[in-house]
């Protein structure tokens, strides 16, 4: 047997040695450095921490709480925000004059940075004081007393030299070149809160170049604000695009700056419903000194902008904001002195909610919110320890919660790690709803014809069993809506008194869907016996029109409630500019539609059928997505609106209620419920319907948590050392069978040789 | 070959204006200024008035293509399309439907996305190589024809089934890794580690097939019979012989894709939560922001004309028969 042989005879040394080298060598080392690498990196980046913890170890063992968002938020300005996704963020670091008490129901307004609540003045037109309940009321002005001493939070904007001049005002975007990130900016300042701040907002809210949600709807009742918004739109035509408005010495006829702590408001009439719009963060002070900083040269182009980096009084300060990843709240080292409540509800103590009661809020040093927008990641942090609180999705909820006889519980998973479960009707209705305008459905015609279609609407309301539909695709989350009203609303009525008499009967100390044959009977009566139309003969095919597809299993469920009665349902199936663009001009049949809570009041749910509010009345904007335009129920609407609750009020909202049950505009309607899961370190929580601003009341025990992901995040390293050990098995008969592929390779040459 | 540089930039030019016109035309027709405005402000108490307004903010209430109201410089220039589409030859991408500087959001995620998908492609055409080469030395062979079977039972998975697997098993039941996330530093290794693993090994199944064929091919050369026939062993004939030669068809598949790695990873990023710019596109297109998707979709015309380019340019420096003239 020869070995290797060269042209020449001579072995190939040099050649066959490199190869042998790279063939046997190259991909082991590959591999061992991709082993290497990967358990380098498990180690190194991780400390004593486990190595599936998503969180710097820096954090490790301190007083944070762990959140997420799953949609990055669009608006951080106090002035342009209006979605729950960025009031958690913003309502933390803003403070209008008035908050809700974090424990006590029903919701209580109570002062957040004012002395007191506002005190209200009428007038009449002459500016005469009246009484609150003449009917020569023209004017309501609120004024407000501010708490001294309160500060911003440090902020760039307020920084100043040693000669009391602004650090950071640049003349041109050259000037501002070094700083394109915010936290460049590493010089801070502050000041005092003032009665002008509160002022400058309600101008920022009249700008319409700032777009902001409310200013429509409160330029009806802001006095002189339409006025105001006209004014700022000519004094923007001299400026260039970007450039700083000062809206400081700028009149506005409905307010007034007393002192550095007194303000007041002047409304056009009565709107009792204004004081929770002062909860709410349009109202929140917002420092010239921040507008003029954000509006300087170059920075808009770096995303440096006041709807992305707030500044305010409140618990907690930004400072991080990368939506791309994370976003960091911090506690605002110049907060006010502020405690926790001392009490609460009935129970609250019992569940421990008093426990903290009377200590400096807020709680937590930091809440750090990632970017998580797949389900399972968020639900599996979760259980890990890593996020310290989470909802309940679709995909996870038999894995959370297990529904018997007596209730909803915690599966015994959930129940071993300690997690505690909790339940609220959210302030919001989902309903749906009749475009009454529609010829086939709605309510149009002679009277005749309009008392048929109606009955049609209420066979419809009878077939269609929202329970069930709860049942099955909302994992029972939800309570069927006897109205527009949720539970926890002055108005909203439980048991007999407030069941809709058309869908229900009282049976046994609770509703019951009426017998499909009534539904039938109905039916008939409305023109359409067996669900074909009694002249025609021609079958009833009624159009849904939805933003999804015509396949789902919640369409398909749809189809066979219509189906009940023989009525065919056609699915139109469009995007969601083709829908709204459908609905805005009143050529949608059936849809479905929702509301969430602005504040607790009927007035927020009942005008959802107020015909002036109508989508095509109002060209579209209108809250009123069926077009329901019923005079008595409008005069009512108008009269309830401007009522405190009372009795009085109680009986209108009634006699509305049964209106609307009556001419059903709705087919149906329910509450959604919202279960949030808390992991045991995790304390003081308590659902909150409305505000957002319930972060400086939360708290966690660090210790407990480190101690719990430590014990539920051990490495598993078995698979590892298997895969290890296969590598090593399969490389030696691939050492072995490279080594006789070479030999053979030479002894067939060789013997061809030969 | 400068001159042959020039006149390839200069014929992307064309090409690009085409590529522009089509998703501007698209985009408009599918969307109207008003609907985008509607999609931006949200469903409560959005006026006709906020709505002009919003669009008078970002140029959408200008006309298309030729403004009759300005007879002067802005007859062209005044326009949505200028505006929209003709600025970003210039790069200059202006801001999205949201308000925020599109130009300084693509810088700001390129790093991840190159984070992820560096490393992938790296060691994935790496592994895929040396993977093919290891099977055409065993061609023929049993080992051969499981390797095979193996790859298409790798190419059929689908590659959302990796992701989940690895997810499963290796953040949720093993907590080796992070199941998703990003922290920027030497952080981000910990949650890059899955993610490349995935994507290296959901790409070996189509990868070393390809590999492997046009290694075999290069194998059944002349050039190969006479190099064994000189006595030379079966692992020189692979690594200097089939090796670099086998390289011109691969640069031709592999050089084209390095300018698009800056686009990142629409599956990879969305499911591990990496803040790159194939999230960025894919949230840009569940939230009908336009703007930011016309920007991602002129990026990439762009990226792939370079890569075709350089394509060309590495053929050069591989195989002295190709000249650029």
């Amino acid at each position: 047997m020869l070995v290797t042989h060269s042209r020449t005879g001579r072995p190939d040394v040099s050649a066959s040695a490199a190869t042998a080298r790279a063939g046997r060598k190259t991909p082991g080392r590959v591999t061992a450095l991709l082993f290497a690498s990967l358990v380098a990196a498990l180690v190194s980046g991780c400390g004593d921490q486990a190595w599936n913890n998503p969180h710097p170890s820096s954090e490790s063992g301190q007083n944070i709480i762990y959140s997420a968002f799953s949609e990055r938020p669009k608006h951080l300005d106090p002035a342009r925000s209006y979605s729950s996704d960025e009031a958690r963020f913003i309502d933390n670091i803003y403070e209008p004059p008035l908050e809700y008490h974090y424990l006590k129901r029903p919701y209580e307004l109570v002062p957040s940075t004012l002395t007191q609540m506002p005190v209200i003045e009428y007038s009449n037109r002459e500016g005469q004081p009246v009484a609150e309940d003449s009917p020569d009321v023209a004017y309501s002005t609120y004024h407000f007393e501010l708490r001294p001493g309160i500060r911003y939070q440090p902020h760039p904007a307020f920084a100043k030299d040693a000669d009391g001049q602004f650090i950071y005002r640049f003349n041109s975007a050259d000037d501002a070149a070094a700083y394109t990130r915010f936290s460049d900016f590493t010089a801070s300042g502050s000041r005092e809160l003032t009665a002008a701040d509160y002022v400058y907002q309600v101008k920022r809210l009249a700008d319409p170049a700032l777009l902001s949600p409310v200013r429509g709807l409160l330029s009806q009742y802001i006095d002189g604000m339409a006025e105001f918004s006209e004014a700022v739109t000519a004094a923007r035509e001299t400026l260039e695009p970007g450039e700083w408005l000062d809206l400081r010495p700028m009149d506005f006829r409905g307010l007034t700056v007393t002192d550095e702590h007194h303000f007041s408001i002047r409304l056009k009439g009565k709107y009792p419903q204004f004081k929770y719009w002062l909860a709410y963060h349009f109202f929140a002070p917002m420092p010239w000194e921040a507008d003029q900083f954000y509006h300087q040269p170059g920075l808009a182009e770096r995303n440096i902008v006041l709807d992305w980096y707030p500044v305010g009084t409140g618990p907690f300060m930004m400072t991080r904001n990368n939506p791309n990843e994370v976003i960091i709240l911090e506690r605002n080292p110049n907060y006010h002195p502020d405690f926790y409540p001392s009490e609460g509800d009935a129970g609250d103590k019992e569940a421990g909610l008093l426990a903290d009661a009377g200590k400096p809020l807020p709680l937590l040093d930091k809440a750090v919110y990632r970017l998580e927008k797949e389900a399972i990641p968020l639900w599996t942090k979760f259980l890990q320890g890593y996020y310290d609180r989470s909802g309940i999705s679709g995909d996870s909820f038999d894995q959370a919660v297990k529904i018997s006889g007596d209730g909803i519980h915690l599966t015994d998973e959930m129940a071993e790690k300690g997690i505690r479960l909790e339940k609220a009707v959210v302030l919001g209705t989902y309903y749906f709803g009749v475009n009454m305008l529609d010829p086939v459905i709605g309510n149009t015609g002679t009277a005749e014809e309009r008392a048929k279609k109606r009955k049609l609407r209420q066979a419809l309301a009878i077939a269609y069993d929202a329970q069930e539909n709860i049942s099955i695709f909302y994992n029972g989350r939800g309570e069927v809506a006897m109205g527009p009203i949720p539970p926890g609303i002055f108005g909203y009525q439980s048991g007999k008194e407030g069941m809709n008499p058309y869908v229900f009967n009282w049976v046994d100390g609770e509703p019951q869907r009426k017998p499909i044959e009534e539904a039938k009977r109905l039916l008939a009566e409305a023109g359409y016996p067996q669900g074909r139309d009694a002249e025609t003969g021609e079958p009833l095919v009624l159009n849904l029109d939805t933003t999804g597809g015509g396949s789902s299993a919640a369409l398909n469920w749809m189809i066979k409630q219509f189906k009940k009665l023989n009525i065919q349902l056609n699915v139109r199936g469009t995007d969601y500019n083709r829908f709204k663009e459908k609905m805005g001009t009143g050529n949608a049949q059936l849809f479905q539609w929702g509301w969430l809570a602005d504040y607790p009041d009927a007035e927020n749910f009942m005008f959802l059928l107020y015909g002036p509010n109508g989508q095509v009345a109002s060209g579209g904007s209108g809250v009123n997505s069926t077009n329901y335009n019923n005079a008595e129920y409008n005069r009512l609407f108008e009269k309830m609106q401007l009522m405190e609750d009372s009795p009085e009020r109680m009986a209108i909202i009634r006699q509305m209620l049964a209106i609307v049950q009556r001419d059903t505009p709705w087919i149906s309607a329910w509450h959604p419920l919202s279960y949030v899961l808390n992991n045991h370190w995790v304390r003081n929580t308590k659902p909150h319907g409305i505000s957002k601003a319930v972060l400086k009341y939360i708290a966690v025990d660090p210790e407990d948590r480190q101690q719990a992901q430590h014990n539920w995040n051990q490495p598993v390293l078995w698979p590892l050392i298997l895969v290890a050990v296969i590598i090593l098995l399969l490389s030696v008969p691939g050492v072995r069978a490279y080594r006789q592929r070479q030999q053979r390779r030479i002894h067939t040459m060789t013997k061809a040789q030969e | 070959m400068l001159a042959y540089i020039i006149r390839r930039l200069i014929y992307a030019i064309p090409i690009l204006i085409g590529v522009n016109l089509l998703t501007f035309a698209l985009f408009f027709m599918v969307n109207t200024p008003d609907q985008m405005a509607r999609v931006q402000l949200g469903d409560k108490h959005v006026s006709q008035e906020a709505i002009d307004e919003w669009k008078d903010q970002r140029g959408y209430n200008k006309p298309l293509f030729i403004n009759t109201r300005d007879n002067s410089e802005g007859l062209l220039t005044d326009t949505i399309f200028f505006d929209k589409s003709l600025r970003l030859f210039v790069f200059e991408f202006g801001k999205s439907d949201e308000g925020r500087m599109i130009g300084s959001d693509i810088s700001e995620r390129m790093w991840p996305s190159l984070a992820l998908a560096l490393p992938t492609f790296i060691i994935g055409i790496t592994v895929n190589i040396v993977f093919a080469l290891f099977i055409v030395m065993f061609r023929a062979s049993v080992f051969d024809t499981a390797a095979m079977v193996f790859c298409v039972a790798l190419m059929s998975v689908s590659g959302v089934f990796y992701i989940f697997f690895g997810q499963y098993f290796f953040a949720k039941l093993w907590h080796l890794v992070p199941i998703s996330g990003y922290l920027s530093g030497a952080d981000a290794i910990r949650f890059l580690i899955l993610p490349v693993i995935i994507g290296v090994i959901s790409g070996i199944g189509g990868g070393t097939r390809l590999y492997r064929t046009l290694f075999l091919e290069e194998a059944s050369k002349d050039y190969v019979r006479t190099a064994r026939a000189k006595g030379v062993s079966e692992s020189a004939v692979l690594f200097r012989h089939i090796l670099p030669n086998g390289m011109i068809p691969i640069l031709t598949s592999v050089v084209v894709v390095i300018p698009s790695l800056f686009m990142g990873s629409l599956l990879m990023e969305s499911f591990f939560g990496i803040p790159g710019l194939g999230s960025y596109t894919l949230n840009a297109i569940q939230a009908q922001d336009f703007a930011i998707v016309r920007s991602m979709v002129f990026l990439g015309s762009v990226l792939y004309i370079i890569g075709l380019i350089l394509t060309d340019i590495s053929y050069t420096l591989v195989d002295p028969r190709v000249r650029l003239s």
